[in-house]
């Protein structure tokens, strides 16, 4: 099966087999492995990536439902890791084992884009499903409050 | 990003992709941090080696190798920071690399005499390499001194250091470590014996807040973890293992299966039937068609619960003894006797286990990529699997998606052995997170009887532990009340198997047995009408060190025994080799069981802080993942198999359930390092426990504290 999307910012074309996820053929056919795979149940949010600008979990996205859309990974996010959020992650050391980071900070992208200045609640509530076992939740929520105000200044 | 195509491409070479362009990574790059690479290959450097740790480029970069697997508790840069503080390097100028799996080059034996080994667990890694560390470091920068002095013609003493540099006051002069790469002859670095370490109050890099090396890697998603290997015409493995432990399987379709599109080969082994297939899609799908019978098995009479609820203390030995436990009980004023469970409980770590392996055509010798917390112990694995020497495999050590204890065991690399053997290609083994669940190892449960003896005010006079379960030595480490002032004390331990699994946790004994202990001291001083904080204090007259701990944890969150507005404070002190004391504030919804840690305080005492930034995200992120399993985390056991499979049924911590803030206080000191990796959680249990009592007048005893299990307390 073809399927042909929007890749950060790059037509693609791929083949796949019929059901195909979107986050298994970014990691092994595309070899964008910035996005996760944690649970393959969308219980976790370690694959999540940007469809036509909104948050989904790329484990459970057939690729059916991807084709003419566009798509952004933690690759496409930012030309040199400078995503406003990615600055701010960085500066509050949020990261620890890092697995869960990048589908931690394009939740948190989507969240921006639509609330410049999101309270500490709709922080908490926007990133619930995106699980953490390193524990890093208290500083993610600081980052984003920060890249949010970097954003506003 | 780097940008070094050429040189061909060879096994040691991997193809990575990012962005949608193409690059070979090559030789040492492929180990963690190499994708932050600043391209300082494309221009001819010489490189030249000082001694196993370290290489100086022209161009001034410091390379360091570390022996240690990079899981999240940022030792990947502490480990070459206390190096780098002693040579003096420049920490701009330092490049990190994972050291090669050479056990005997690159690990440390865990006691005097001990076998050198690589395994990253237990909060061992600054204990075990920070002298180490420091001498590599001065005598590479005693050697700079001495290779510069014959340059200049000067003698040693006339010569100093600043980051990067050799100076020579006197006539102004100076030369950078790049320059010394050049001519220095580094084939045999000073004796101790004739170098000086810093004084501590001289540094400029161990106890600063630096940032983590790695971290830029991890919000770019160009940190390469073991799931992210490419190499070319790679094949990918699945495997179903056997639901009841150690039950043999029987694959009785393997025609239908062989015949499937994209399978390659199947492999039978002890505890399952894997596939290789040409794609992740193929390989899922015939896991999901295998149909196995499976043999007898001694876990499958084990039921968690019923076989926790017949456990007793007959038959248990003896693992300590201070005192006349016996004698003393009969000239105390009260008995207390209480008993606490804990069940079993996963790792979850976020990235499931997996390896990559490449057989050679001649099956003579093999090379892996890994993340392992035991690469030394993955490599005998994979010799022994394919039946070759050790000195014939590879390993290449890569980030871990966490570890917390999982990643100790080879299994998962023995595993990928014995399939990447059965084709001509590599195999990349993926763990579903199903397999890694309900084939995974678990902190066992155990049961904890106790009985102490106090006098007519209620100290403790007399204390019997004895803990039961599986799990044999996991669960012996914190079963102790050694730095309280309690003349006979007792520790009985009663092994019981039941073929499960068990493995080293997060803290390992620790969670459970700090939970138990404090909590059954937290009910001794309410029982006794007591403040648990200054009961706790009282019994700690004779060592200083940890009744600071605790005095720094009540300062911080101005320690009030008295619940307010619906709100209540607990208290637990945890010795995991560093010491800590853990204040939670929790509220309770008494319709849904709900508690809810809205604060927690924690201080630690653990010696001598590399990375101090690093040491409070620890202590944060152990505090989260001990109130997840203390009040949400639980496996059970039916028939042998494990009940849970996946986050919706195994849930760990959400960020709405984290505290709202996690205060952290670490105590200066220049004692020796210690661990920072566990000391925050074992503290966790009993402080909520603590606080539950404090707020209700009612005891939990079994942890996790789920709602049900609230209410039921809530409403006895």
């Amino acid at each position: 099966m073809k399927t042909s999307f929007e890749l950060n910012g790059k037509n693609v074309s791929v083949d796949t087999p019929e059901d195909a996820t979107l986050l298994w053929t970014l990691r092994e056919r595309l070899k964008l492995t910035g996005t996760k795979f944690g649970c393959g149940i969308a219980a976790c949010g370690a694959c999540t990536v940007h469809l036509d600008g909104t948050a989904v979990r790329s484990c459970s996205m057939p690729m059916a439902a991807v084709a003419g859309k566009q798509v952004t990974t933690i690759e496409g996010l930012s030309e040199n890791n400078d995503h406003p959020l990615q600055v701010a992650f960085q500066d509050e050391q949020v990261p620890q084992c890092g697995y869960c980071q990048s589908g931690q900070i394009m939740q948190a992208a989507t969240l921006l884009t639509s609330n410049s200045s999101p309270s500490r609640e709709e922080i908490v509530s926007h990133m619930n499903g995106n699980l953490c076992r390193c524990g890093t939740y208290n500083r993610i929520i600081k980052a984003i409050t920060k890249a949010a105000e970097e954003g506003q200044s | 990003m780097m940008k070094n195509k050429q040189r061909g491409m060879s096994r040691r070479q991997f193809l990575a992709t990012t962005g949608g362009a193409t690059f070979f990574i090559g030789g040492y790059c492929l180990l963690p941090g190499c994708t932050t690479d600043s391209g300082a290959e494309a221009k001819e450097v010489l490189k030249k080696e000082v001694n196993v740790w370290v290489k100086l480029a022209s161009d001034n970069q410091v390379i360091i190798y570390t022996p240690a697997a990079e899981m999240g508790q940022g030792s990947m840069t502490s480990v070459p920071l206390i190096l780098a503080e002693e040579m003096d390097a420049d920490w701009s100028k330092v490049k990190i690399l994972s050291s090669p799996v050479e056990a005997e080059t690159y690990g440390v034996g865990w006691y005097p005499g001990g076998n050198k080994n690589m395994t990253t667990a237990g909060s061992r890694t600054i204990r075990s390499y920070y002298q180490l560390m420091r001498e590599t470091g001065a005598q590479i920068r005693a050697s700079l001194l001495q290779n510069a002095a014959e340059k200049w013609q000067v003698s040693v003493e006339e010569l100093t250091t600043k980051p990067g540099f050799v100076i020579h006051e006197a006539s102004d002069s100076s030369m950078s470590f790049g320059e010394i790469a050049e001519f220095g002859n580094f084939e045999s670095l000073p004796d101790m014996a004739g170098v000086k370490l810093k004084d501590p109050k001289d540094f400029k890099l161990v106890g600063k807040v630096l940032p983590r090396y790695d971290i830029p890697s991890k919000t770019n998603g160009s940190a390469t973890y073991g799931m992210d290997v490419h190499l070319p015409g790679m094949l990918y493995g699945f495997i179903s293992r056997s639901p009841v432990h150690g039950a043999k399987p029987e694959l009785t379709n393997e025609e239908e299966i062989k015949n499937m599109d994209g399978v390659v080969s199947i492999v039978t082994l002890d505890h399952g039937v894997g596939v290789v297939c040409q794609s992740v899609e193929a390989g899922l799908k015939a896991k999901r068609q295998m149909k196995i019978n499976w043999g007898e098995s001694l876990m499958q009479s084990h039921n968690s619960e019923e076989d926790m609820n017949a456990y007793t203390t007959d038959g248990a030995s003896e693992t300590k003894h201070e005192g006349d436990v016996a004698g003393a009980l009969k000239n105390v004023a009260k008995v207390h006797e209480a008993i606490f469970t804990n069940k079993y409980v996963y790792h979850a770590q976020m990235e499931p286990l997996n390896a990559v392996v490449s057989v050679a055509a001649d099956k003579q010798s093999a090379e892996v990529w890994i993340g392992s917390q035991a690469p030394d112990g993955a490599k005998s694995a994979v010799a022994q699997t394919l039946g070759i020497d050790e000195n014939k495999i590879t390993v290449n050590q890569l980030f871990l998606g966490g570890g917390f204890g999982r990643r100790t065991l080879p299994g998962y690399a023995a595993e990928c052995a014995a399939l990447a053997k059965s084709v001509d290609k590599p195999v990349k083994l993926i763990w579903k997170r199903e397999d890694d669940v309900s084939y995974g190892a678990f902190r066992p449960q155990v049961k904890h009887f106790f009985k102490a003896g106090l006098d007519k005010d209620g100290k403790i006079i007399s204390w019997d532990h004895t803990a039961v379960g599986p799990g044999g030595g996991l669960s012996n480490g914190g079963a102790s009340v050694a730095h309280y002032d309690i003349p006979n004390v007792r520790f009985m331990r009663k092994d019981v198997d039941h073929g499960i699994r068990t493995k080293h946790w997060r803290a390992v004994g620790h969670g459970p047995h700090k939970y138990a202990v404090e909590t059954f001291i937290d009910q001794l001083a309410r029982a006794n009408n007591k403040d648990p904080y200054l009961y706790r204090l009282e019994m700690m007259q004779s060592n200083e060190r940890v009744r600071k701990v605790l005095e720094r944890a009540a300062e911080m969150s101005n320690w009030d025994p008295t619940p307010k507005d619906g709100r209540a404070m607990g208290i637990a002190f945890a010795d995991r080799d560093s010491f800590s004391c853990g204040v939670a504030e929790i509220s309770l919804n008494r319709d849904t069981g709900v508690i809810r840690v809205h604060k927690y305080w924690c201080a630690v005492d653990a010696g001598v802080i590399v990375q101090p930034d690093n040491a409070v995200a620890q202590v944060e992120g152990a505090v989260n993942m001990g109130i997840s399993s203390t009040l949400k985390e639980q496996i059970d056991v039916k028939d042998g198999k494990v009940v849970q499979s996946n986050f919706h049924d195994y849930p760990i911590l959400r960020m709405s359930e984290a505290p709202e803030s996690i205060e952290v206080a670490l105590i200066d000191s220049d004692e020796s390092p210690e661990g920072i990796g566990e000391a925050g959680l074992p503290a966790v249990g009993g402080a909520i426990a603590s606080a539950f009592a404090a707020l209700t007048g009612k005891h939990l005893y079994d942890m996790p504290f789920t709602p049900d299990k609230v209410l039921a307390v809530l409403n006895s």
